[in-house]
């Protein structure tokens, strides 16, 4: 049995031996371009005059495009169609490509696009939250507002209340391999793209669309990424399209990579938002009402972001049943540049915040933390594995896509695509009743019927030793003037499938060679998380074979077609199944040529340990798919998979957008230094649910890569922009992700090794995303320290670098 | 032309008609095919193009992103490329970083692969230290750790030490095995090999770049696309690469490296060991020289503020001509120096001792970051009263800075919290630090404030360093 088992990354071998290759290392056919943009110093205004003619004349240069170069520029959003590929005259943030250089070499490239002259008319620039709601400029028409119950009411009668307001900062991916793409023309005008994407479909079909070809004209191949974590979602559309664009006008093949500096000047990162909380609660910590303002700061261009903005929404409740709540979300338009998919997509954002409102009601009953987290959880799982029934939904009309050449269905943008592009008719308001009537919905009022938060905690608390460990820090604290520990566990659970339901749908392409090898292919990414490997075992395992049979090939939209982003953690779901229903089409077909040889039924015949046992023989795997080749067995097929039970009416926030939650909990420890705010996370405990795992070695990576992610987020990752819109953090000089020895020195991690209720792909979860809000526990860690120097309550902002928390510090004791 | 000859993955290469300023990164990826080696970010920040440098005084981890193939001559370099065996046998933390899963998208671990394998040549086991200037972004660090830490034991390849014996058996120590630049050399620059000749060249040239770790220098290439001839590389130039000990002195000098000088004076002053220890990363800490730190004039350097707290001379050198100043008046304003065209920096001479130094950086990041302040206190304490005060800041001004009146308000005075917090109230008048995306300069100044209040602590022994803490 492959499924389960530790194997390495089928790649590591190719890793530690500078083999593996990456879109930059290609080596492209003689006389290739390279590509560079030429970027706006201003964030908002006019371009008044654009004078190339330097750039034009610098050595190596080959061409230079301008607006005035093309009929339509290109469009490079995934939604709103509100991304040209260079300005057409508007600036809209600092570093917004204004121009295309190619060039022989990819310095001569970055040298020229700095030798352009351009002019500006400037107009005042919209920064800040507080710009944006001031200015009205903001995605959608207003605010979305999902309510549950009566908030206001609820906390107006509630024994005690708080309220706050939380800046929470962004972040940027860093992945170590910037964004970068090749194109390599073809005969007939057909082009062959290589791109650090995580959504070949989607470079694919806005290349089509800038090139005005049939999506059929384009091939997207993607071996490898090194790293996406959300940032190669959307953001690599602009390079592969300039590369096409090139491709098919001089006829040379194409590169493109952004230097490190112009990647973070130009991408999207995790949004920024505020958040503005007031919640009413009862003696015991328990919540009455709660009322969350979310203030998200989306930058000039749509994106993603209305997707995200509602992921933070639907994880506004983490593990907690709030009967009366009212949530309402502005995505805010600000000359800056336009914040995207990243790990958790809104959903860590939304989860930092019920936090918040968790340690601030703590704080104010003078409760530990956790047992106010644990009063309001949801309640348990019915006992055992229950069956996955329908929820109940009534069976409504299927989606009916709107037909428009225009818009990318295939993107998490396509939400909000302009008209035709309408959203799915939800189900009828009396089920929603029926939900209601339950105890356990969410604020969305999805069935929460999976919960096992309870039992996970319990175990992490005493494996941790979380109780003992408190009262000895609290101890340790009253003895030492400098230095202050603090510890906090934080829950998280984690909704698993894209919102947007048609994306949970994939596609696999198996092929059995007469040598009985097997090529496998799927229309997942690798971008690090060992999707392929897990892929590979769950081919092996329907074949019984050694994973090492199952050759794992590049991504490539000529092999399987209309692929979703990898991205919502649904890699291993989606592919993992749609692959083992490929596998399992091959193998009733050479079950029933073996059994009908010997005269048996097929469901007899058993493939296992390398090979196929039928009516009391045993033959090599290899010999029977020979055999079946002779026979003319057909040993290739397609896999499909939709995922099931969904239901979900984005615009009245109700529904069941998920398959179903990933759990999980961490204990972190921390300690600060009172004087400078510097700090440290001494020991974290973490416990993660991944179902039954498809690779435990694969997925405990996952989770402390996750929460070393997420803890880098909340504490040294700090982007800051000056006055003038510029990031003044656009390299890893003034940008700091977490370093070798900000890993917890004592790092404990522990999977829930326990299957998935509903029928995933072996009983998995998913564990992209989940694991990176485990993070959380070091900021709430960091608040109980601060919490040590005095009597008021810390309100600890994100990212709590040295400096927050050394205000926090002076906060708390200035309290009176 | 000139050429340059070095040693690749064992084989001997020449370099000619190259700019001076070719990166080694750039040239093993387009010219030699060596795509094992990654660009990051090209700016000596992310070690993914992290390769082993050999000459006759070690092998070391270094940066080719900001490593100019002039600086190569006569070394020996391999890559991750050359890292397995001649046959393809893994070496031992290949090995145990695919037993112990310590990569995911791989991108950062070719650098990895080659920081791991030169710390396990040399022996070092301070794995959080050797894989500092390595970030990775997937795995959390963990795995890594653990498969540096099975690999200590395994004995190191025969092949990982060919690169030593090459280098010993064909040339001098810092010699290059072939033509030596002239004063009037053609690309790639001109390499001297004494000071001497620097100096001569350096007066009848004085608009040229001196070039010696290019931890700086690199990144006005790589970032401000820079043309910087003429150059003049001083990595061969041994005589500036000596410590001195002069009994209650000691003179290092201009091109001893950051590595070599923690090394001299960690034993010495422990809390500047770990001032360097912090400073940047391995890879530049291997490059990055004492000379350069200085004659570079970043306020936010953490040479100078030690050097300045422990009462360094500077030497200088222009021609024939040298002359000495504190270090402290060097630093004229914002990258302004008192620094004749021609001059050079040559040494800078310490006292031996200094029991009550303490140096503090404080920074977002702990390892690999430039400090937002950097704080170095050194007192001495007669009787229990204050009889001199040597206090010098980074980032708190325009140029690293001693803090007058704050070292006034302390001398005659017995070091108490009393004390420390009276004197503290006039780092204002001392420092206007500036607001920038490292800290606020409310909070410079306040933490400059608190960094005195720790001093006191410190030298009270009450502990102080989150570092110190553990679960």
């Amino acid at each position: 049995m492959s499924m389960g088992k530790p194997l390495p990354h089928d790649a590591a071998p190719l890793h530690v031996t500078g083999q593996a290759r990456y879109v930059d290392d290609i080596p492209l056919p003689a006389k290739a371009l390279h590509l560079a943009f030429g970027l706006s110093t201003i964030a908002h205004g006019e371009v008044t005059s654009l004078d190339l003619s330097a750039v034009r004349a610098a050595p190596g240069v080959v061409a230079v495009y301008g607006p005035e170069d093309f009929d339509e520029v290109p469009d490079c959003s995934p939604s709103a169609h509100d991304e040209p590929m260079i300005s057409t005259g508007p600036v809209l943030y600092l570093g917004m490509p204004l121009f295309l250089v190619a060039a022989d070499s990819h310095l001569a490239a970055r040298k020229a696009a700095r030798l352009a002259k351009v002019t500006y008319a400037e107009k005042p620039a919209l920064l800040t939250v507080d710009d944006a709601l001031l200015a009205d400029s903001r995605f959608e028409d207003g605010p979305v507002i999902w309510v549950k119950g009566d908030a206001a009411h609820a906390i107006q009668t509630a024994p005690h209340t708080v309220e706050g307001r939380f800046d929470v900062g962004g972040q940027e991916h860093f992945y170590l391999e910037g964004q970068v793409a090749a194109a390599l023309p073809l005969e007939g005008g057909d082009l062959l793209i290589h791109s650090s994407t995580q959504h070949p479909t989607e470079i694919q079909h806005k290349v089509a669309h800038a090139l005005h070809l049939p999506m059929s004209a384009v091939r997207v191949e993607v071996r490898r990424m090194g790293g996406g974590f959300g940032g190669k979602e959307s953001q690599g559309n602009a390079l592969a399209i300039a590369c096409a664009v090139v491709a098919a006008r001089t006829g040379r093949p194409a590169k493109m990579r952004y230097d490190r500096d112009d990647d973070m000047m130009i991408t999207g990162k995790r949004h920024d938002l505020r958040i503005l909380y007031r919640a009413g609660f009862d003696d015991r910590g328990q919540l009455t009402g709660l009322e969350f303002t979310h203030l998200l700061r989306c930058g000039w261009a749509q994106d993603l972001s209305l997707p995200v903005a509602d992921r933070a929404m639907l994880h506004a409740d983490n593990c907690y049943h709030l009967p009366h709540i009212r949530i309402e979300s502005h995505r805010l338009k600000t000359h800056t540049q336009s914040a995207t998919a990243f790990r958790g997509f809104g959903g860590p954002q939304g989860m930092v915040g019920i936090e918040r409102v968790m340690d601030h009601v703590a704080h104010t009953l003078g409760r530990d933390p956790l047992e106010v987290r644990r009063a309001n959880f949801y309640a348990a799982m019915a006992g055992g594995a229950l069956p996955g029934g329908e929820v109940g939904l009534a069976e409504t009309a299927p989606d009916r896509p709107p037909v428009d050449d225009e818009v990318d269905l295939t993107s998490r943008g396509a939400v909000a695509a302009p008209p035709g592009g309408a959203s799915p008719p939800g189900p009828p308001e009396d089920i929603f009743e029926q939900m209601r009537a339950g105890e356990q919905t969410t604020p969305y009022v999805m069935p929460v019927e999976d919960f096992i938060g309870h039992e996970l905690v319990a175990r992490l608390v005493k494996t941790s030793d979380y109780a003992a460990r408190r009262a000895a820090i609290a101890a340790w604290n009253a003895g030492s003037p400098i230095l202050k520990r603090g510890i906090a566990l934080t829950p998280v659970k984690f909704g698993i499938s894209f919102t947007l339901t048609h994306l949970n749908q994939a596609g696999a392409l198996v092929h059995l060679y007469q040598d009985g090898s097997i090529h496998l292919n799927h229309g997942g990414t690798e971008m690090g998380q060992g999707l392929f490997q897990k892929v590979a075992q769950v081919a092996a395992g329907v074949f019984g074979v050694d994973p090492g049979r199952v050759k794992i090939t590049a991504t490539d939209t000529a092999k399987v077609p209309n692929t979703s982003a990898t991205a919502a953690s649904s890699g291993s779901d989606l592919n993992g199944m749609a692959a083992r229903a490929a596998c399992i089409i091959i193998r009733d077909r050479m079950a029933d040529f073996i059994a009908g040889k010997h005269q048996v039924k097929p469901d007899t015949v058993r493939f296992q340990d390398g090979t196929v046992r039928v009516a009391g023989e045993v033959y090599g795997f290899a010999q029977v798919v020979a055999w079946a080749y002779l026979a003319r067995v057909s040993l290739s097929s397609t896999g499909f998979y939709a995922t099931p039970k969904l239901q979900w009416d984005r615009k009245a926030g109700k529904g069941r957008p998920f398959l179903y939650f990933a759990y999980g909990a961490a204990v972190t420890e921390v300690v600060i230094d009172t004087l400078t705010g510097e700090n440290r996370i001494l020991r974290a405990d973490l416990l993660h649910d991944t179902g039954t795992s498809l690779n435990t070695a694969l997925d405990i990576g996952q989770v402390e890569g996750a929460y070393v992610q997420g803890a880098g987020w909340l504490t040294t990752e700090e982007l800051v922009w000056d006055g003038k819109g510029r990031l003044t953090t656009h390299a890893p000089s003034t940008y700091k992700i977490p370093a070798c020895s900000d890993r917890p020195p004592v790092f404990n991690v522990d999977l829930w090794n326990r299957p998935n209720r509903e029928d995933t792909v072996g009983r998995s979860k998913a564990v992209g995303e989940p694991p990176f809000m485990l993070g959380i526990s070091a900021l709430y860690a960091l608040s109980d320290a601060v919490a040590a120097c005095g009597p008021g309550y810390p309100a600890l902002d994100a990212p709590a670098t040295p400096e927050r928390v050394l205000a926090a510090v002076q906060r708390v004791r200035a309290h009176v | 032309m000139s050429q340059i000859a070095f040693h690749l993955n064992g084989a001997p290469v020449r370099v000619s008609a190259e700019a001076p300023t070719r990166t080694l990164l750039d040239w093993l990826r387009d010219t030699r095919g060596l795509t094992g080696t990654k660009e990051g970010c090209n700016e000596g920040d992310c070690g993914a193009c992290t390769v082993m440098v050999t000459d006759a005084t070690g092998s070391r981890a270094l940066n080719a992103c900001i490593l100019f193939l002039p600086q190569l001559g006569g070394k020996a370099v391999r890559t991750v490329e050359g890292i397995a065996g001649p046959q393809g046998q893994p070496h031992p933390v290949q090995q145990a970083m695919i037993d112990h899963h310590g990569s995911q998208c791989g991108f950062c671990t070719p650098g990895f692969i080659v920081s791991m394998a030169t710390a396990h040549l040399n022996g070092a086991t301070d794995h959080d230290d050797q894989l500092a200037g390595n970030l990775c972004r997937c795995t959390g660090y963990a795995p890594i750790i653990r498969a540096a830490k099975t690999a200590e034991t395994a004995p190191v390849p025969d092949w990982m030490r060919t690169d030593r014996d090459i280098i010993c058996s064909q040339i001098s120590p810092g010699g290059e095995g072939e033509a030596r630049g002239g004063q009037a050399a053609p690309l790639p620059g001109f390499r001297p090999r004494t000071s001497d000749d620097l100096a001569a060249w350096y007066l009848a040239n004085p608009d040229a770049t001196l070039i010696a770790g290019a931890t700086d220098v690199g990144l006005w290439v790589t970032k401000q696309l820079r043309d910087l001839s003429p150059v003049a590389f001083l990595s061969g130039i041994t005589d500036l690469q000596q410590i001195e000990d002069h009994g209650d002195t000691l003179r290092i000098g201009a091109g001893v490296t950051i590595a070599d000088l923690r090394a001299a004076l960690a034993p010495r002053f422990p809390s500047f060991g770990e001032l360097l220890r912090r400073y940047s990363s391995e890879q530049v800490r291997n490059a990055a020289t004492i000379g350069g730190n200085i004659a570079n004039g970043s306020p936010i350097g953490d040479g100078p503020p030690a050097l300045i707290a422990l009462g360094a001379t500077l030497h200088l050198r222009r021609g024939d001509t040298r002359r000495d100043m504190p270090l402290e008046d060097f630093f004229i304003a914002y990258r302004k120096q008192d620094r004749q065209p021609g001059e050079f920096v040559e040494a800078v001479t310490i006292p031996a001792t200094a029991p009550n130094l303490r140096c503090y950086k404080l920074s977002k990041r702990f390892d690999q970051d430039i400090s937002a302040v950097c704080g170095c206190f050194n007192l001495t304490v007669t009787d229990g009263t204050i009889t001199s005060a040597r206090i010098a800041f980074g980032g708190m001004a325009g140029t690293p800075k001693r803090a007058a009146a704050v070292e006034a308000a302390l001398i005659g005075h017995p070091l108490t919290p009393a004390t420390a917090d009276a004197a503290a109230a006039l780092m204002a008048q001392d420092f206007a630090p500036l607001s920038d995306m490292r800290a606020s300069a409310a909070y410079r100044l306040t933490t400059a404030q608190n960094m005195l209040r720790r001093y006191a602590h410190d030298l009270a022994g009450v502990p102080v360093s989150v570092l110190e803490v553990r679960a």
